[in-house]
This record gives C-alpha cells, sequence and structure tokens, in this order.
C-alpha cells in the first residue's frame, strides 16, 4: 500500500514537471494589458451547456452580482465537442465570450491558441478548495490558472444489486475478478450481458486508461511526446477487446433506445460509469429505481486504489474579453461560493469540483435514484479523492474521433482492439505532425 | 442637341445595369464573397511551432495544394464518396420510379380519393430530414422496434438493419419515403398540363390506358423527369443528416461516413478548417461536374430526338 501510494506521488510529479517545461512559454506571454481598471456597471457573456445555469446566474445577478454591478448573461450552448470550435472561431475574430465552459481535456488546446486569459492573480487563493489533481488540470502545471474547476467525474462501477445476488455474482475489486463475473453471468443466463463495450463515448475509455495510469500526451523539452499506445492503455484495450471478442459482454453503444432498454429490463446489469450516472440512469432506467448500487471501480491489482475521470469542466474567463477582473470574480463566486455550488447542484445536478461541497448541502442525502444507499456522497468523495492525475495534449479532440471510428469499428467487427488502437496513436500523431508540432518518437 | 441626345441614349442604355445592381450586390456579398473565402482558406493552413503553446506559436500560413493532394490521398474521403455512391444507386432510381408510378396512377382516370392519396404520398416530405431518420432509427432498432418484435412472434428472422449491406437499404429507405412524394407532385403537376385532345387522339386511335401511359405521358413528361433527376443527385451527394442521426444508434456509421460528413468532421471535430474548406471545393465542382454532364446529356438526347421527328 505504502508502495502504491509512493508511486502516484512520483507519477504526480513527474507529469507537472513534464507540464511545467511548456509551461515557461506561457507563462511569459501572460502579460498583456488587462485594461480593466474601468469602473462602472458591466456586463458579461457566459457560454455554458449546463442545463439550469441561467437560474444560478440569477443568484448571482441578484445578490453579489448586483453589489458588484456585474451582471451576466447565459448563452446556453449545446455540448463540449463542439463548443471548442466554436469558443475558437469566435476568438479569431476577436470576439469570444467573455466567460466559457470548457472540458478540463479542452483546456490546452484553447490556452494553445492562446484563447483563455490567465486569472492566476484573481483566483490563485481558490486552490486549496480543490484536489491537486483537479485544480493541476486547470493550470496545466505552471503558475498560471487558466480555469476554476466547476464539476468533476469521478469513475464507478454501479451494478443491479438484486440480479447480482439472484445471478449469485459478487462485486468485482480486480478487473480480473470483472471478466469472471462477466463470464459467470454469460453462464448463467446467456442473454444477459454484465455490461456492454461502448466506442460512443471516448471519454470512458480515456478515464479506463487513465486509472491504469496511461500518460496519453506529455513534454519531452521542445517535443510533445504520444504515449496513447502505451502498455497501460494497450492493457485497458487489449482487456476490453477480449472480452467482446469471446462474447462475454455486449458490443453495442450506449444512450440508444436498445441501451436505455437493456438497463431496464435487466438486460445489462452493471455499467462502468462517474458520479453523474444517477442522473443518467433515472431517465434510461426509470423502472429499476432502488435497485442499482454504486461500487468503487474495479483494480488492476488488489492492492491498488484508483480510479479515472469521465466528464467534467471547468469555467474559463477568455483573452477577448475587456471586463477579465470581473469575470473571474464571477468564475470563482459560482465555483467556491456555498449558495451557488449548492443552487448548482439543484439546478444543475454537477457533482462539484469543490472538496467542501462534496459533503454539504445537496450531497449530505444520496440521489433520489439510489435512495437505497445512504452513504452515496461519502463514498462517491473518498472515491474522488483516489482519482489519477490526468495527462490532457493540444488534439484530444483528434485522439477521441479516431477513438469513436477506430473502435466502433473493432468492436463492431470484435476484431483486435490494440490495433485500433494504434491507429489511434498513429492518427494523433500525424495531425500533430501535420499541424507542426514537434513530435519525440 | 447630339449632347443631350448622346445623354439620353446613355441612360437608356444604362438601365439594365441599374436593375442589375441590387441583385449583383446581393451575389456577390452572399455568394461569390462566401465562395472565394473558402477557397482562399483551402490554400492556407495552420501551422504550429514547438510545443505549440503560447500566443505566437500558432501561424496560418500559404499551404498551395496540400491541402489538396491531402484530400485526394486520404482513403477515408474516397471510401465516403464510394459508401455514398451505392447508397445513389439504390436511392435514386427506387425514388424516382416509385415517383413516377405515383404521378401516373394519381392520374389515370379511374383512381378515387385522389387529393387524399396526393396528400398522404407527399406527407413524408415534409417531415423533416432529421425527425425521419429519427423515426426509422427506432424501428431500425431490434429492441425497441415494433417490427422485430411481430417478426420474432412470428418466428421469423430478424436481420440486422444497421450493420453491412442493408445498413444501405435502411439508409436509402428513409431517403425514399423522405422524398418521393415531392418529386411525384413534380411529375404529377407536369402530366395535368398535357392537353386532353392528346388522349382522346390516342384513345381515337384504340390506344389502352398502358400504352396512353407508356408511349404519351412519359415521354411527355421527360423534362420534369430530367429536373428531378437532377435534384436526386445532388440530394444525394450532399446526404448528411440521415447518416449522423443514425451514427449514435450503431458502430456501423462512423464520423466520416459521407464526405460531407467527413467535412464537417474535419471542420468542427478536428477544428482544421482549411483542410475542411479544400474537401467541400472538391465536392461542390464533383457536383458541379457530375449535375451539368447529366443535363448536357439529357438535353443532347432532347434534342437529338426533336430533330429526328422533324426529319421523319
Amino acid at each position: 500500500m505504502p508502495n502504491t501510494k509512493r508511486r502516484r506521488l512520483f507519477e504526480i510529479a513527474a507529469t507537472t514537471v513534464a507540464v511545467t517545461l511548456g509551461a515557461t512559454a506561457l507563462a511569459a506571454c501572460g502579460s498583456e494589458d488587462d485594461g480593466d481598471a474601468q469602473s462602472g456597471p458591466v456586463s458579461l457573456t457566459y457560454w455554458t451547456w449546463t442545463p439550469g445555469m441561467d437560474k444560478v446566474v440569477d443568484l448571482w445577478n441578484k445578490g453579489p452580482g448586483k453589489k458588484e454591478q456585474i451582471t451576466v448573461t447565459v448563452k446556453k450552448q449545446a455540448s463540449g465537442d463542439t463548443l471548442v470550435t466554436k469558443i475558437l472561431t469566435a476568438h479569431k475574430a476577436g470576439k469570444a465570450p467573455d466567460l466559457v465552459q470548457a472540458e478540463y481535456q479542452a483546456l490546452p488546446t484553447l490556452v494553445s491558441n492562446d484563447a483563455l486569459a490567465d486569472i492566476s492573480g484573481e483566483v490563485g487563493d481558490a486552490k486549496g478548495k480543490f484536489a491537486e489533481g483537479v485544480w493541476q488540470q486547470t493550470t496545466l502545471g505552471t503558475d498560471a490558472v487558466y480555469a476554476v474547476p466547476q464539476d468533476i467525474g469521478p469513475m464507478m462501477f454501479y451494478y443491479r444489486e438484486d440480479l447480482f445476488k439472484k445471478y449469485d455474482l459478487t462485486v468485482p475489486m480486480t478487473w480480473d475478478e470483472f471478466a469472471e463475473t462477466a463470464r459467470k453471468l454469460k453462464k448463467a443466463s446467456p442473454d444477459t450481458d454484465l455490461t456492454t463495450f461502448s466506442a460512443n463515448d471516448s471519454g470512458l475509455f480515456a478515464g479506463l486508461a487513465q486509472q491504469a495510469g496511461a500518460k496519453w500526451w506529455t513534454t519531452e523539452g521542445d517535443k510533445w511526446k504520444v504515449g496513447i499506445d502505451d502498455a497501460a492503455t494497450q492493457k485497458v484495450a487489449k482487456f476490453w477487446g477480449d472480452l467482446v471478442e469471446e462474447g462475454a459482454i455486449d458490443n453495442q453503444p450506449m444512450y440508444t433506445p436498445a441501451w436505455n432498454k437493456a438497463l431496464n429490463t435487466g438486460k445489462q446489469i452493471a455499467w462502468v460509469s462517474a458520479v453523474w450516472a444517477p442522473g443518467t440512469l433515472s431517465t434510461a432506467a426509470p423502472d429499476t429505481k432502488g435497485k442499482w448500487a454504486m461500487a468503487p471501480l474495479p483494480q488492476w491489482s488488489g492492492s491498488e486504489n484508483v480510479t479515472g475521470s469521465w466528464g467534467g469542466s471547468s469555467t474559463a474567463v477568455t483573452t477577448d474579453s475587456g471586463n477579465k477582473e470581473a469575470a473571474a470574480k464571477f468564475a470563482a463566486w459560482l465555483n467556491t461560493d456555498g449558495e451557488a455550488l449548492n443552487a448548482l447542484a439543484k439546478e444543475s445536478g454537477i457533482y462539484p469540483a469543490s472538496t467542501s461541497a462534496q459533503l454539504s448541502g445537496a450531497f449530505t442525502t444520496p440521489p433520489d435514484y439510489f435512495s437505497n444507499q445512504a452513504d452515496f456522497y461519502t463514498q462517491a468523495a473518498e472515491i474522488a479523492n483516489t482519482t489519477a492525475p490526468s495527462a490532457w495534449g493540444p488534439n484530444v479532440n483528434v485522439a477521441y474521433t479516431s477513438f469513436k471510428d477506430a473502435f466502433g469499428a473493432a468492436a463492431k467487427n470484435k476484431s483486435d482492439f490494440t490495433a485500433a488502437l494504434k491507429t489511434m496513436q498513429d492518427d494523433t500523431v500525424a495531425d500533430m505532425k501535420k499541424q507542426g508540432f514537434e513530435v519525440a518518437e | 442637341m447630339t449632347s443631350t441626345a448622346r445623354r439620353k441614349s446613355y441612360g437608356v442604355k444604362g438601365a439594365p445595369y441599374g436593375f442589375l445592381i441590387p441583385a449583383s450586390i446581393l451575389f456577390v456579398l452572399f455568394f461569390a464573397l462566401p465562395i472565394g473565402y473558402a477557397i482562399w482558406l483551402s490554400f492556407r493552413k495552420v501551422q504550429v511551432s514547438g510545443l505549440g503553446l503560447g500566443a505566437g506559436a500558432r501561424k496560418e500560413v500559404w499551404a498551395g495544394l496540400e491541402n489538396y493532394t491531402d484530400a485526394f490521398t486520404d482513403s477515408e474521403l474516397l471510401d465516403g464518396a464510394l459508401r455514398v455512391l451505392g447508397y445513389g444507386c439504390i436511392v435514386v432510381p427506387v425514388m424516382l420510379g416509385l415517383a413516377l408510378l405515383f404521378a401516373l396512377m394519381l392520374d389515370s382516370e379511374k383512381v378515387r380519393l385522389a387529393p387524399f392519396s396526393r396528400l398522404a404520398i407527399f406527407l413524408p416530405y415534409a417531415i423533416p430530414g432529421v425527425v425521419a431518420a429519427l423515426l426509422w432509427g427506432f424501428l431500425y432498432l431490434p429492441d425497441v422496434s415494433p417490427f422485430y418484435f411481430v417478426l420474432d412472434k412470428l418466428g421469423l428472422p430478424q436481420p440486422d438493419l444497421l450493420d453491412g449491406g442493408p445498413l444501405f437499404l435502411a439508409l436509402s429507405n428513409i431517403a425514399v419515403w423522405g422524398g418521393t412524394g415531392f418529386n411525384m407532385i413534380v411529375i404529377y403537376t407536369s402530366l395535368q398540363s398535357i392537353p386532353a385532345e392528346v388522349y382522346e387522339a390516342a384513345k381515337l386511335d384504340g390506344a389502352t390506358p398502358l400504352q396512353i401511359a407508356l408511349k404519351i405521358k412519359i415521354p411527355m413528361v421527360a423534362p420534369s423527369l430530367v429536373l428531378t433527376f437532377f435534384f436526386s443527385i445532388i440530394a444525394t451527394l450532399q446526404v448528411f443528416s440521415e447518416p449522423t442521426t443514425l451514427k449514435p444508434l450503431t458502430n456501423s456509421v462512423s464520423t466520416t461516413w459521407s464526405p460531407l460528413m467527413k467535412v464537417y468532421q474535419d471542420a468542427f471535430g478536428k477544428g482544421d478548417i482549411h483542410a475542411a474548406a479544400a474537401q467541400a471545393t472538391i465536392i461542390a465542382l464533383a457536383t458541379l461536374l457530375l449535375s451539368f454532364g447529366f443535363l448536357r446529356a439529357a438535353n443532347r438526347r432532347n434534342k437529338r430526338d426533336v430533330s429526328q421527328g422533324v426529319a421523319r
């Protein structure tokens, strides 16, 4: 146990060093004239896809915002994937909104396009409110701060408690046990699957690889190193590929009407997901409310205790904003103020990145769907604390698209997942080289 | 005297150009300029230096034909074009065949409930493509489709429509379902404009309804058939919303299934507007070539028919 702990610390240190090397350039350019000395009423625009955000922002506009004469207007956006391109396009015209919501993996892309402002001066104090691994994603390991963490998605294992009992299954503690559980279930009930390998959400696979210790993007001096095809990820790909190939689990995508039905009727009895799963399950499988339970993610070895993250986003201030200071003030309030976080939990159903909020307010009682598991959020907070550090690069979008196509085809044909992983690595490196990034072989 | 006359004639001469100005301005602003800009973008690219971090790390530079050679050597674009070709080979003949058949049936004298049938066949066209694709997508998914339920109860085989060859049929079916009505109306309208005397003469000569349909009606609506064919080719080459809507339901539709999906993916997934602009230009040129090539071929045949008719 102490051994693994030390290894994790070493890993965190290694990424931090790696990203810091790339950061000197960033720090140098952070000294633009900010020109927000102006006083008087300020109005800000905020691009976000979080549902119910307008209600949370109303609290600001009627409360602290009114006092400081800072009004925020929400412009609702579709989702994270396309928003990055939209922000970059707007930034090209010098017309990006003051505030944007950005997924953690999109931050390097946005920073490398010089779209996000360094707000370390305004929000630096907030650092203590977040877990180190979470905060590190918004600094990219530098002295600068490019965003304030909003929500996180530590990964967990969800299963049908009643059906596990019925089929005489135990909750898997390791991935080996997970595979055994899948096989045992197939034998007991050939029409039932433990779960499916879905290729339509790259974040799931990225989180699983992260748990295994993968570092997809690191820097070596002036060069990027792409480690998508590294040993850790290969292990994850082979594990799921083998399960699909032998037919121990299903290979159909998630989030389809068929998937909803499989969950709702007990045709699939477990789901590797993240802390936000109760929301998804309550719409996908409404009839099975109260029959599910949550457990930590299976581990690669019995002595480990680590999870990946799937999802999560932050609030950032753009370089185009004429009122960076005011915008940063709002971003800090939104993600650290108790009232704001309570409202975010209630109106938007997010799981806060702020550690103190993870056990207060809305999170003192389990989600409605999991009313049978009283300590849901206590466990969730403990699991969140074991999140492995992440290593995002400047073209996550390309890797993600490549994943969907390569793994989608491999899942369909039940063919070699490690070959698909190689494709993903090659596509990502080729794109970086084409753009002119220096890539270490 | 002479000078006023000249001025006057000059004014009259200039009038047509004056009338053209509003249209020309709109054409330039909303058509020529965006196209020109897209073409300009297609010859450029973003060059990153070093780690690509920081303000000056990204520059837009001249790329020459690089984006075009990349597009032509990218097997995904070609594969997409082939997939769309296969899709078009099903959609166009089936859709136009059905449209013609329905139009002829509605135009026949014995038809009952014509207004109702016309509306019923046309109605799917009024349903947005995305909605139609979603609707059919649900019907194709074995676990939720009522069709599969019935097939299962009858003990019949249940093919997976969202995989391999059947996927083409599944996608084509959506297009045929949605497009037949529109094409039928175009052909039907042109059938209605055929003078009644022609039919009377044919009947006096002893022609059967089938003969009238084959020998009189179809040749006389040939121009509408050409027109609908022309529209269908363009619509096929631009297929986007149906496969995009079905994509989340199956592993078989990739993010670059059709050429336009590849353009969208490059522009909004990868954020490479330059590659996307080059591909869009290629697709536009191919569409232009194919559709106008077809129009010219059709016109030439028409002219030949006319001149033969005169000679006879």
